[in-house]
């Protein structure tokens, strides 16, 4: 489990980290990762390799230490990064713009291959465009202005504005179906789009009574379209069923601080991942018999058992929600740290495969080809 | 104030002639802003030059090579802050000496990176520049590898050699390298090398090395078997030290006075004679200092003469004693003629075991706190400075460690290890880091929330307030009312809640609808942070009841609103406004108590407009009239039609 994940230190905060999808057929395990960086005077992304032409051997630990293989000048903070395709990366900057790279494999190197200005803006003011997600030809962007765009890959303008989605800041979005996205915003709520609508409200809108936590990020179960994961400023994991009204699934304590990304894995739905300020990734496993995962069994028969494999220095372990009724347990869900010890804040995460990769503010990336799914 | 040791350095600013102007100048954190003024050095002025320059000194901090330094030196540090302190001091000893490791594979691995980019760039300048970098660090893990041996792990008398024989052979790698460049060759005996080889693995004290070496030359020459073999039982039967047996230092002092006295015998038998080279191992290995000193340029430092002077004279030095040899090798070394540099005498006040010399020398040849810092601070941890308060209050390793967050800060990025150093500087660190975390750029809000986090995890209260204030100020200037809000809730600012609450109002008054329903129509638990906010969650509500036509809970929503003086005076206008449509319905809506109250409600609020004011034009005045009138009727007809029904009795 955590053999092998050493920390590769690359001078610059690492704010996104994704892994270029591989083809579905192919039973390979991912080799190359792209990184944003922010809060630099030139932010950078940047493409990096783990192949296995890298010092290889006996010994672990040298095996795949990432190797940079090419990089480009970003201008703004990297606030989001997604893989359009095998050779196209869409990122959303501080500035509000959207930019899409082409990273050109016979010569290494990255070019701008299409750039969308001020995409998000506000009348005088820059406004950070937040979050993207990718279903190719098509990218989402949502932003601090509280607008939702969508753009075609390849064609110049704006394919469709829903101007002021939103009157705070929208963090995340993800697509619910191939017409429908999901955003959360920081006054805490899921918002459904549906783009065969025309108008500029949202179809559906979802939020926890109580306090109005901002939610940062938000995830679709893979193989199941109603089911969706988020995290927000308190650090809560949050499991919803869109269909149902207005109760999340389950609610789970994660983390001590803002929850930055969770993910499902892609092939691997009982496994789910978030990453945080507290500088913890944790690696959600449940192992109920039942088809369904436990967590969205109504959190009726789950306890929350917390196993970190070695201890952070000092950090806090328990991690135990009690939940509701006398039922038996018929399924468990364990959480794991995945990091060898306290860090800063950890910003991104991606997993696919058997391979996990990380990016922190310790201006470092930590790279595990062994998660245990 | 003291005199300063070395010459300053002068800085040419581009575009500045400091013969025409004056120069003016203010502090900054780490750097120092400097303009052009408009007084020139003859006296009279003249128009200036509009250009601001920063000088920065610390350059290093802005490599890229060596921000992994501080990354991972960061790391480093906040576990060493974590180690427990209730465990005695014995078993932290090991620790300590790990974490010493951990931070000089950091500084090798670092210079490591900047040789090899050094060596591959091509550009002169860059080249030299990294060079440097890399030479600074060679100096500073050599310093404080001697830190390590001589102070934490403080080895004693015996081990104390072996150790100071590890810290040179560690420093002076490129007798390997020539060795191995020697046994390459077709003839290594031949080598012009070979001798210098042979000669520095024995100044090293490796003599299994140096007899490996020597077998090739005994092949050639067969004649002179027997010296060879003289020798290389010499440098087999050598004693060293073992720390592990049972062995004690008098027991070893004994055996290797025998051994010296073997060797002595074996020079003044002649016995190599013949051959230079031989004859000068065996003067080496009784420690002849003449001799060491002819092989200077094999040695190349006072420090190596120093060890190996005392590996062949003085193995069971004690650290006590240390210093004495140290300053008699540096005199016998060095050239009378030649300066000291500040890295020799940096070394000799390690020697002298004082630390807190070392600590000051350092400060001064390096620009900046970050090797002093860590340093210090891991002394401290093995309480090996005595706590002595300095003219500012804090003491020494609080001093460099604020110094060298300080510096931190003011870098774009690095600004976040800094935080961690000041959470470990009990006296002043808090304060620091209160006055510079508010100054940090927030161009985002993702930026705005770390830093708050910050703040709230260390109850620094009022900066997230100020902080969150500046974010809801930019939101709102912006129209981003929901943002603002959930600004203003996590600082828990009722005022500015209020504030965004007045704008909702202000739009709706001057447009008819509300903006940004999604907002007030979810306001929740929030609602109740100011009273404005909970009015317009309320008043909304109202709206949405009578949309649904849900009229008798709307009436009493509405005039709840009024007597519960929730809603503002200025407001009650409006909502009896409002109620009119209610008052006209064909049922009865409000009951004879409500009508009362409303009636009251409405006299309260004429009463104190009775004057006509002049600068009130005549139409509002007719409109504000003509809906009092309206309302009066529309009460009055409501009170009867509400006594009627509630008198009626249902036969």
């Amino acid at each position: 489990m955590m053999e092998g994940i050493n920390a590769k230190y690359v001078s610059q905060k690492i704010s996104k980290t994704r892994w270029r999808p591989v083809s579905s057929s192919s039973l390979q395990q991912p080799d190359i990762f792209a990184t944003g960086s922010w809060d630099n005077e030139d932010n950078k992304i940047s493409i990096w390799s783990i192949g296995e032409n890298g010092i290889s051997g006996v010994d672990d630990e040298f095996e795949g230490d990432p190797q940079l293989v090419c990089e480009h000048k970003h201008n703004g903070d990297v606030l989001d990064l997604q893989f359009l395709d095998q050779d196209r990366i869409v990122t959303a900057s501080s500035t509000g713009a959207v930019i899409i790279f082409r990273h050109h494999h016979n010569s290494q190197t990255l070019s701008v291959s299409q750039l969308w200005e001020r995409a998000h803006h506000y009348p005088c003011d820059n406004a950070p465009c937040t979050g993207i997600v990718c279903n190719s030809p098509e990218i989402v962007t949502v932003g601090e202005d509280g607008r939702i765009i969508l753009f075609r890959a390849d064609q110049e303008g704006v394919l469709r504005t829903i101007e002021n989605a939103d009157s705070s800041t929208i963090h995340d979005v993800t697509f619910l179906r191939t017409t429908e996205i999901l955003t959360v915003n920081s006054i805490g709520q899921l918002k459904i789009w549906d783009f065969r609508q025309q108008g500029n409200e949202p179809s559906q809108i979802l939020s926890l009574t109580g306090d109005r936590v901002p939610l940062h990020c938000v995830d679709r179960h893979p193989n199941q379209q109603h089911i969706v994961a988020t995290g927000g400023q308190d650090g809560m994991l949050c499991i919803w069923d869109v269909r149902q009204g207005n109760m999340p699934f389950s609610l789970m304590e994660a983390h001590s601080a803002e929850m930055w990304e969770v993910h499902f894995h892609p092939s691997n739905p009982d496994h789910l991942f978030s990453c945080s300020e507290d500088g913890s990734l944790l690696h959600w496993e449940t192992s109920s018999n039942s088809d369904t995962p436990s967590f969205l069994q109504g959190g009726r028969n789950t306890s929350i058992v917390s196993r970190s494999a070695i201890a952070p220095a000092g950090g806090n372990q328990s991690l135990i929600s009690s939940w509701l009724t006398g039922d038996s347990c018929k399924g468990r869900l364990e959480t794991t740290h995945m990091l060898p010890s306290q860090t800063l804040s950890v910003n991104s995460l991606d997993v696919l495969g058997q391979c996990l990769v990380c990016g922190t503010d310790g201006e470092a990336i930590y790279v595990n080809r062994r998660v245990p799914i | 104030m003291e005199e300063v040791d070395v010459e300053p350095t002068t800085t040419p600013i581009p575009g500045f002639d400091s013969n025409q102007k004056h120069l003016g100048f203010v502090w900054g954190p780490g750097d120092i802003l400097v303009y052009e003024t408009i007084y020139k050095a003859s006296g009279g002025s003249a128009g200036g030059c509009p250009f601001v320059h920063e000088v920065r000194k610390d350059e290093d901090i802005y490599s890229p090579i060596l921000r992994k330094l501080f990354n991972e030196s960061h790391h480093i540090f906040v576990g060493l802050q974590r180690i427990r302190e209730d465990l005695p001091s014995k078993n932290k000893k090991p620790q300590f000496v790990s974490i010493s490791k951990n931070y000089r594979s950091v500084i090798r691995a670092c210079m490591e990176e900047l040789q090899q980019v050094a060596v591959s760039t091509q550009d002169a300048a860059l080249a030299t520049q990294y060079g440097n970098q890399v030479s600074i660090l060679l100096a500073v893990e050599l310093i404080w590898n001697l830190c390590e041996v001589l102070f934490i792990d403080a080895a004693p008398a015996g081990s104390l050699v072996l150790h100071l024989l590890d810290w040179v052979r560690l420093h002076k790698a490129d007798v390997d390298e020539k060795a191995r460049e020697v046994l390459a060759s077709e003839s290594p005996a031949e080598h012009q090398a070979y001798w210098d080889v042979v000669i520095s693995y024995v100044l090293q004290g490796r003599m299994d090395e140096a007899r490996q070496v020597l077998v090739k030359q005994a092949a050639l020459q067969p004649a002179a078997r027997v010296m060879f073999k003289l020798l290389d039982n010499l440098l087999m039967k050598m004693p060293i030290f073992n720390p592990g047996e049972t062995q004690t230092l008098t027991e070893f002092d004994v055996k290797w006075r025998h051994w010296r006295e073997e060797v002595d015998h074996c020079l003044q038998d002649q016995s190599f004679a013949s051959n230079r080279h031989l004859e000068d191992i065996c003067k080496i290995l009784v420690g002849d200092e003449d001799v060491l000193l002819e092989y200077k340029e094999l040695l190349s430092t006072w420090y190596h003469f120093l060890v190996t002077r005392l590996l062949f004279s003085h193995p069971t030095v004690k650290p006590t004693e240390l210093h004495y040899y140290a300053q008699s090798s540096m005199h016998m070394f060095l050239d009378t003629r030649s300066v000291p540099e500040p890295l020799d005498s940096i070394l000799l006040a390690a020697f002298e075991f004082d630390i807190h010399q070392v600590i000051k020398d350092c400060s001064i040849a390096l620009n900046n706190w970050w090797f002093v810092g860590h340093l210090t601070d891991l002394l401290d941890h093995c309480k090996l400075l005595q706590s002595h308060n300095l003219h500012f209050g804090s003491n020494l390793r609080e001093f460099l460690l604020l110094e060298y967050a300080s510096g931190l800060f003011t870098h774009h990025s690095l600004w976040q290890l800094a935080v961690d150093y000041f959470d470990h500087c009990p006296e002043f660190g808090r304060v620091y880091l209160e006055l510079q975390i508010e100054r940090v750029p927030l161009d985002t809000e993702r930026k705005a929330l770390k830093v708050i986090r910050i703040c709230e995890q260390r109850q620094m209260t009022e900066q997230v307030r100020s902080i969150c204030k500046i974010m809801a100020k930019k939101a709102l200037r912006n129209n981003r009312l929901g943002s603002a809000l959930s600004w203003s809730i996590r600082a828990k600012d009722a005022a500015f809640a209020t504030l965004i609450s007045e704008r909702f109002l202000q739009d709706y008054c001057a447009k008819g609808t509300f903006s940004d329903l999604d907002l007030i129509d979810n306001l929740g638990p929030a609602m109740l942070l100011s009273d404005r906010l909970t009015f317009l969650g309320k008043y909304r509500e109202f709206h949405r009841l009578y949309g649904e036509k849900r009229f008798s809970d709307a009436a009493k929503l509405l005039l709840s609103l009024m007597t519960a003086k929730i809603a503002p005076h200025s407001f009650w206008m409006t909502l009896l406004t409002d109620a009119l449509p209610l008052l006209e319905q064909k049922e009865v809506i409000f009951s004879a108590d409500q009508t009362h109250e409303l009636m009251f409600c409405l006299e309260e609020l004429t009463s104190g407009k009775s004057v006509p004011t002049p600068d009130r034009p005549m139409q509002d005045e007719d409109i504000e009239t003509t809906k009092i009138e309206l309302l009066r009727l529309a009460l009055a007809r409501n009170l009867a039609m509400a006594i009627v029904k509630e008198g009626t009795v249902e036969v």
